[in-house]
């Protein structure tokens, strides 16, 4: 999958499901700071990306993940 | 310390209509809010019939984050709270800067549970449940997410009692109140209405299955009565005291008189009559009045052959001799269960601040032991100005709370 496809998919469900404002959503938001999310939504997170991916994420893999660009990052490495 | 107790706001979300004054014209007119559900004919249900309600949109009221750990009774409870508040004139900066409590009542909160608990076994894999599964499969789910919602930080604690929770929540929010204990408790209760969470209760043959007369089919205290009919929604009262009612401005809807509580130490599901007994001199008792004050009973009854006949005969040793009007507001509602404590109260609230006894609808002829009371089976216009309302459960649990219209 190409890295546009997955920032596409990210950022959908970044819009659709945690009704985030698209203008806020740049590669270098912060996803607590700038996107306003908190501790439960990384659960719900870790749900959409083996949804969408298809791969299983385990939380402690995702505990450096800052920014959106970190997010996409590891989602390439594991694709 | 002895303080006198008062509801200085309620809200209401139900089969009745989705507010206090929708409500309040259904109850005039004796609407039913009964129907059909054909998919529990596809889950292998005895009864079809159900309370039919309407689900609100969150959406539009709440985040994302506060919307994902309220299961359906919560929506319908959530709605009801807004209006109470609205109505009691307490605003999120009031909330802010004083301390108000929760007792609201419920007693299951089935698809959370069951869907969670499929989910699991097809992926085996807890972390797919995500973040809002736990708060809405918990007994507690709607004190939980109501107190987060509304920033209250006194008591907070779900009442679970069977079909009585939510008379008992308020009756605990009084004896804190006029106790000293808190000023001001939201109280409450709400039930859900999907099919999932009837199956073992239809499993019991408890329902009626009077299918070709759905609105005909809950009738309390008649005797072609053959089962309750599950229903549901949403019922909030702002409980407090009446300094506090005061000094805020508040219209004050009705003031909590006494409780009355008891538990039959019998059978699980069959119910008796010195328990419900009991429970209404125990109320009396503790608003130090005599059954002749009582102006009007809303009766617990949910049109069970056996249920309603223990309760005629408790109410005809309690108050036999005045001829006391009597009705279930069950025959229009259905059996609000988790709920129905709480919605009676306020539907007996609104009958004595409208001048009005709500029709027991469907009694059309009575047995042996309903024929000794007065049940009013047709709207009647009267002044009401003490009146009583019961609520019994399985296991036995029993409560009896007594309103009146606010005097000096």
């Amino acid at each position: 999958m190409e890295r546009s496809e997955i920032k596409n998919v990210v950022v959908e469900f970044l819009i659709d499901e945690f009704e985030i404002e698209q203008e806020v959503i740049t590669d270098e938001a912060h996803l607590i700071n700038d996107l306003g999310l908190e501790s439960l939504d990384f659960v719900d997170i870790v749900v959409i990306i083996e949804k969408e991916f298809g791969f299983k994420v385990k939380r402690e893999e995702m505990k450096d993940i800052r920014v959106l660009n970190d997010l996409y990052n590891y989602i390439e490495s594991k694709l | 310390m002895n303080r006198r107790v008062v509801i200085s706001g309620v809200g209401i979300y139900s089969v009745l209509g989705k507010n206090i004054d929708e409500v309040t014209s259904a109850l005039y007119n004796g609407k039913s809010g009964i129907g059909i559900d054909e998919k529990r004919k596809e889950l292998g249900f005895r009864s079809m019939l159900t309370g039919i309600i309407q689900r609100p949109n969150l959406k539009e009221h709440l985040s994302r984050r506060q919307r994902i750990g309220i299961p359906e009774q919560g929506e319908y409870a959530y709605m009801a709270t807004i209006e109470a508040f609205k109505n009691a004139k307490i605003d999120m900066d009031f909330l802010e800067n004083n301390e108000v409590g929760i007792l609201y009542g419920n007693d299951s909160s089935s698809t959370p549970v069951i869907e969670s608990i499929d989910r699991v076994r097809e992926t085996k894999d807890t972390t797919l449940l995500g973040s809002g599964s736990i708060f809405q499969s918990m007994n507690s789910t709607i004190s939980m997410n109501l107190s987060v919602i509304f920033k209250l930080r006194g008591i907070n604690f779900t009442v679970s009692g069977a079909c009585a929770s939510s008379s008992h929540a308020v009756g605990m929010a009084y004896f804190l109140i006029k106790h000293g204990y808190q000023d001001i408790v939201l109280c409450g209760g709400g039930q859900e209405v999907n099919p999932e969470s009837m199956g073992s209760f239809d499993g019991l043959s408890a329902f009626s299955v009077r299918h070709d007369d759905p609105q005909g089919a809950s009738r309390p205290f008649d005797m072609g009565r053959d089962g309750l009919i599950p229903s549901g929604g949403g019922a909030s009262l702002v409980v407090e005291s009446l300094e506090s009612a005061l000094a805020r401005g508040a219209d004050i809807v009705a003031e909590i008189n006494g409780y009355g509580f008891s538990s039959n130490g019998d059978h699980i599901s069959v119910p008796n009559q010195e328990g419900p007994t009991l429970s209404l001199q125990r109320c009396l008792q503790d608003a130090g009045l005599k059954s002749n004050a009582i102006d009007y009973i809303n009766a617990h009854a949910t049109s069970t052959p056996v249920g309603d006949t223990m309760e005629s005969r408790a109410l005809n040793t309690v108050f036999g001799n005045y001829n006391t009007p009597i009705s279930s507001t069950k025959s229009m509602t259905g059996h609000e269960m988790w709920m129905g404590g709480a919605s009676e109260l306020i539907y007996s609230s609104i009958m004595m601040n409208r001048s009005f006894i709500a029709p027991n609808i469907n009694f059309e002829k009575p047995d042996e032991d309903s024929e000794k009371l007065n049940i009013i089976s047709r709207t009647t216009e009267k002044e009401l100005n003490t009146v009583l309302s019961n609520s019994f459960g399985f296991g036995g649990t029993n409560s009896s709370i007594i309103l009146s219209k606010y005097r000096k």
